[in-house]
């Protein structure tokens, strides 16, 4: 090496190549790294801050925490939006019904996915391939139409209520949409594929001589199913639902296209909040509260879940 | 194996399948009825598409919708495939948690969240800087950027864990420096993960209903918003029409990329069956 | 040193030149000067020094996790110890980045790019260091040649076998001429046959293109028909370094002795030493052992004996002088191998004994049987002796 080299011979490749290897990590940390911090977190230092404000008729519609007078500046702090959230049980119910509406939503996704699923995995490799780009197909599919479809079918006026009057059954039409059943099936139709895929994964990956072990050693199909193939599907079993979780709790659409002015979910209180009683302090609050109770935990548990994989692994 | 349990998993599938593809036909066969109403069956028409076509809000929607499709995917791309080469290939650095716990938080955040709150930085950013002035079609393309981002880092992410490092660490041992790596390797070998997490973005960008209702501003009303507010009122023939174009553009495309694959995948299993030979 | 004065006094000229490390002016080309490498808690390398001669084909053999592999890929630049010093040619490496060094690595994978044909991975390397296309054409068409893999220069990784793989690899990585060629597990992934076939080519290689080989292998057999010199690592630390010949007739060690070939090691205390012989007294043998050297310790001291199966022999009679080196015991199990024949003898201690026997004519049935009464006995010169 050459180090008597004087900086100005150096060609703007050599100098851009010097740089690169000096500054080039923090640039590719950076990039990415501010952007993120820009429109992520800061935002929701924003949203903390709005949720200590008072709604006034002004533009924007909040009361600014701090108050240039003479001296400095004063914080005006107002823990009212979370008292008003704890005293009004309209949002602890919304809370409690987005989990339970998700987690039930879940396990009937699971129900049915299960079986597509192993179903797929032991197909023959061509219709394997083709079954499986048809659980993906809808995937790629617009959400809001999926959603769509169905309320041409649980409508009123809609395709089932239609047959059922034609056939006789019923003389009178059913109430379907705007029911919870409906915001079920809502659900499970649409993250269907979310939980199939998964699943698909880790039970295409099983050896399938496990089972034959399992069989040799004189086990009963269906317990060898219960006692090898569950067991080891579980890693595909718990990401599935997670999938399907994870996005129906704070689902906002589904619920409002399918569901009735009493299926309360969270995400539909927040939405209504803000875009109905345009009151952005309690959205805010509403916000913070989800954020602490929902996406908290699941991050936290999400977190437990990779350590535990990198420590089996 | 027991014949009982091929005819429960065939059933399963059957039942499966119906159910996820039942509705699709329905509203599909439906787009080309000609009464308004869904439940009677008056003819065959093709009228609704032409109405769908001559409908300048829908269209102005659409075009909305593919602008921003297309260039938050790309930025998401940009922003998302550094990310990824961080998480899996930088190894510990100062803010590395806070780092990845901001790649990881947008996949389980709830919209309404993302929504709300990126609309209070805009304001807050046009009250303190003035920019940006009023919400359009640059703030909706922001708000996907961000979160598209965070998907594609993960797509990037797994693709580079899955991939032996070695073959990076022998570009180095030959003398190639890491800059060139990244390009000349490690970019080639990624190519169909980024594409994936292209595609992926701009279906989630074009699919969004929920951010882009909060973020946008009086003119900038992309297809989903517009397809959201008339379905609020019932089923009409126009979105069944609007359905069966979209559903039909995805499976070519899904049928397209699938045979591409098959073939290249074919020519590389034939190459190595006449190596063994 | 256990290694007896004749053994090294046979150095003259000749032996400084094939022979460096037995020369005491002989400069080494690679020197490791008390290398640490810790990650984390963990030592994975523990205060090794080490030097490696020009034109050698070092080996660094040990089990999984001894630390041979990071040794290799801090020479490679991959890893900087955590103290400690590396010279390559006299040149202190710390710091220098792997694009700068003077090594290649063939890589335990082989990490062949995927993207690129034979060819171009091949002439990756030269072009990172700006020659010229037509000149990089000519090398990488000499390399191939080397090789034999001229034909399938426009193949794709994929489109090879095992053994293409490595041929590729092999010369991708000399391509650059490095002054240290690394090898991390070169033979690993190819099945027995490939394997000893391809020992003597890479041997064969390295002596037409005089460079310097790394080699690490978990091997024995592959370390002990390919390298000059072996390094035996366990735990981090250098166990012994040698030749083939030096490791497997005088281990200074149990842990090498059983290492490199089959031993039984017997315990026993040491009764008598003079400065033409000694005796050690075994009761897990239940005989005396005289050794034909002196061995450095006082009496009382444990020893342990290491005797080669091969090195004994197993007779139905007594030998003629059952004072010293002889045991009985019962045949316990035999194993027919075709060219030998193992017998595992139970002693009156329960100590168990390994002894194989040349099948050198063709036998109408096996010597011995199960349970048959036998002595086992060698020579004075047989047995080392171990202190660890």
């Amino acid at each position: 090496m050459t180090s008597d080299t004087p900086e100005k011979s150096l060609s703007l490749k050599q100098r851009f190549d010097r740089w690169m290897i000096k500054h080039g990590r923090v640039l590719v940390i950076g990039i990415p790294y501010v952007w993120l911090f820009l429109f992520f977190l800061v935002p929701f230092l924003i949203v903390l801050k709005i949720s200590f404000a008072m709604a006034e008729y002004a533009q924007p519609p909040y009361s600014s925490l701090f108050d240039w007078i003479e001296e400095g500046v004063t914080v005006t702090l107002n823990f009212g939006n979370y008292l008003f959230l704890l005293s009004d049980n309209l949002y602890a119910t919304a809370y409690l019904n987005s989990i339970r509406i998700a987690a039930i939503s879940t396990v009937i996704t699971l129900l049915i996915g299960y079986p597509m699923a192993y179903g797929i995995a032991r197909a023959r490799g061509s219709v394997r391939s083709i079954l499986l780009m048809l659980v993906i197909l809808p995937f790629w599919t617009s959400f809001l139409i999926r959603v769509y479809a169905w309320i041409g079918i649980l409508d009123r006026e809609g395709l089932i209520n239609a047959f059922l009057l034609w056939t006789g059954i019923i003389t009178e039409p059913l109430i379907m949409r705007q029911t919870e059943g409906a915001v079920f099936v809502g659900i499970v139709y649409t993250y269907l594929p979310f939980m199939i895929l998964p699943l698909y994964s880790t039970l295409e990956k099983m050896d399938v001589s496990l089972i034959e072990a399992a069989l040799d050693l004189g086990c009963k199909p269906w317990k060898a199913f219960l006692k090898v193939t569950l067991p080891l599907s579980m890693p595909g079993v718990l990401a599935g639902s997670l999938l399907v979780f994870i996005p129906s709790v704070g689902e906002f659409v589904i619920p409002e296209l399918l569901g009735g002015p009493n299926t309360l979910m969270i995400g539909r209180t927040l939405w209504n909040e803000f875009f109905a009683n345009r009151d952005w302090p309690i959205a805010s609050a509403v916000a913070i509260a989800m954020l602490v109770f929902l996406v908290v935990p699941i991050m936290w548990f999400q977190h437990i879940q990779t350590k535990q994989e990198e420590r089996q692994s | 194996m027991s014949g009982k349990r091929s005819t429960f998993l065939l059933s399963a599938l059957v039942f499966g399948f119906a159910f996820l593809y039942v509705p699709i036909l329905l509203v599909m066969i439906y787009s080309f009825n000609e009464g308004k109403l869904v439940t009677v069956w008056t003819g065959f028409s093709t009228k609704w598409y032409v109405s769908l076509f001559s409908n300048d809000g829908m269209i102005d929607a659409a075009w909305n919708s593919l602008r921003i499709g297309v260039m938050s995917a790309t930025l998401a791309l940009a922003l998302g495939t550094p990310a990824g080469l961080v998480m899996s290939r930088f190894g510990r650095f100062k803010g590395r948690t806070l780092f990845s716990g901001m790649i990881a938080a947008p996949l389980v955040m709830p919209e309404v969240i993302t929504g709300l709150s990126l609309l209070l930085l805009f304001v807050t950013l046009e009250q303190m800087v003035g920019w940006p002035a009023g919400r359009g079609i640059s703030t909706i393309t922001i708000a996907h950027t961000t979160f598209c981002a965070a998907y594609v880092a993960v797509v990037v992410q797994s693709r580079l864990s899955g991939m032996d490092t070695s073959v990076e660490e022998a570009a180095m041992d030959l003398g190639a420096k890491p800059a060139k790596i990244f390009f000349v390797i490690t970019l080639p070998m990624i190519l169909p993960a980024l594409l994936a997490g292209w595609l992926l973005s701009f279906t989630l960008s074009l699919d969004d209903l929920v951010i882009a209702s909060f973020v946008a501003g009086p003119g900038s009303t992309t297809l989903p918003m517009k397809v959201f507010s008339s379905v609020r009122l019932g089923v009409s023939p126009e979105i069944n029409a609007l359905a069966t174009l979209i559903i039909l553009a995805v499976s070519a495309m899904i049928l397209i990329s699938s045979l591409l694959i098959l073939r290249s995948e074919r020519n590389r299993s034939r190459a190595s069956s006449t190596e063994e030979a | 040193m256990l290694v007896p004065e004749a053994v090294l006094d046979r150095a003259h000229e000749d032996v400084h030149k094939t022979q460096p490390w037995n020369n005491p002016d002989a400069v080494p080309f690679i020197r490791f000067e008390n290398v640490t490498k810790k990650f984390g808690d963990f030592y994975a390398v523990d205060d090794v020094s080490l030097d490696i001669y020009r034109h050698e084909l070092f080996a660094l053999l040990g089990g999984s996790g001894c630390g041979k592999t990071t040794l290799l890929r801090m020479l490679a630049g991959f890893e900087e110890p955590t103290s400690g010093k590396i010279y390559i040619d006299g040149v202190d490496m710390a710091g220098v980045p792997p694009y700068e060094r003077p090594t290649n690595m063939m890589f335990q994978s082989y990490a062949l790019f995927p993207h690129m044909n034979v060819e171009q991975n091949v002439a990756f390397g030269l072009l990172q260091d700006g020659v010229s296309r037509s000149e990089t054409k000519q090398l990488v068409a000499d390399m191939l040649a080397l090789v034999q893999m001229s034909k399938f220069a426009k193949r794709k990784p994929h489109q090879l076998s095992g053994g293409q793989r490595q041929r590729v690899a092999l010369a991708r990585s000399l391509v650059k001429r490095p002054k240290v060629l690394l090898l991390d597990e070169p033979l690993g992934a190819l099945d027995k046959k490939l394997r000893e076939q391809t020992q003597f080519e890479l041997v064969n290689i390295q002596e037409k293109v005089g460079t310097t080989f790394v080699m690490v292998t978990h091997d024995q057999e592959e370390a002990m028909t390919m390298a000059s010199r072996i390094a035996v690592m366990n735990e981090g630390v250098i166990n012994q370094t040698g030749t083939p010949f030096e490791l497997y007739e005088y281990p200074n060690s149990r842990y090498t002795a059983n290492f490199l070939g089959q031993v039984n090691l017997v315990e026993g205390v040491l009764i008598d030493d003079d400065e033409k012989y000694a005796v050690i007294k075994s009761d897990e043998g239940g005989c005396e052992i005289y050794i034909d050297h002196a061995v450095q310790g006082h009496r009382g001291m444990t020893f342990w004996a290491a005797l080669r199966p091969e090195r004994l022999r197993l007779t139905k009679e007594p030998p003629e002088n059952i004072k010293y080196n002889c045991v009985s015991g019962k045949v316990e199990e035999i194993g027919y191998l075709g060219g030998i024949s193992t017998y595992h003898v139970r002693l009156a201690s329960g100590k168990r004994i390994k002894v194989t026997e040349p099948n050198s004519t063709r036998q109408i049935e096996p010597r011995y049987t199960w349970e048959d009464p036998v002595w086992v006995s060698w020579e004075a010169g047989a047995a080392s002796v171990l202190n660890k």
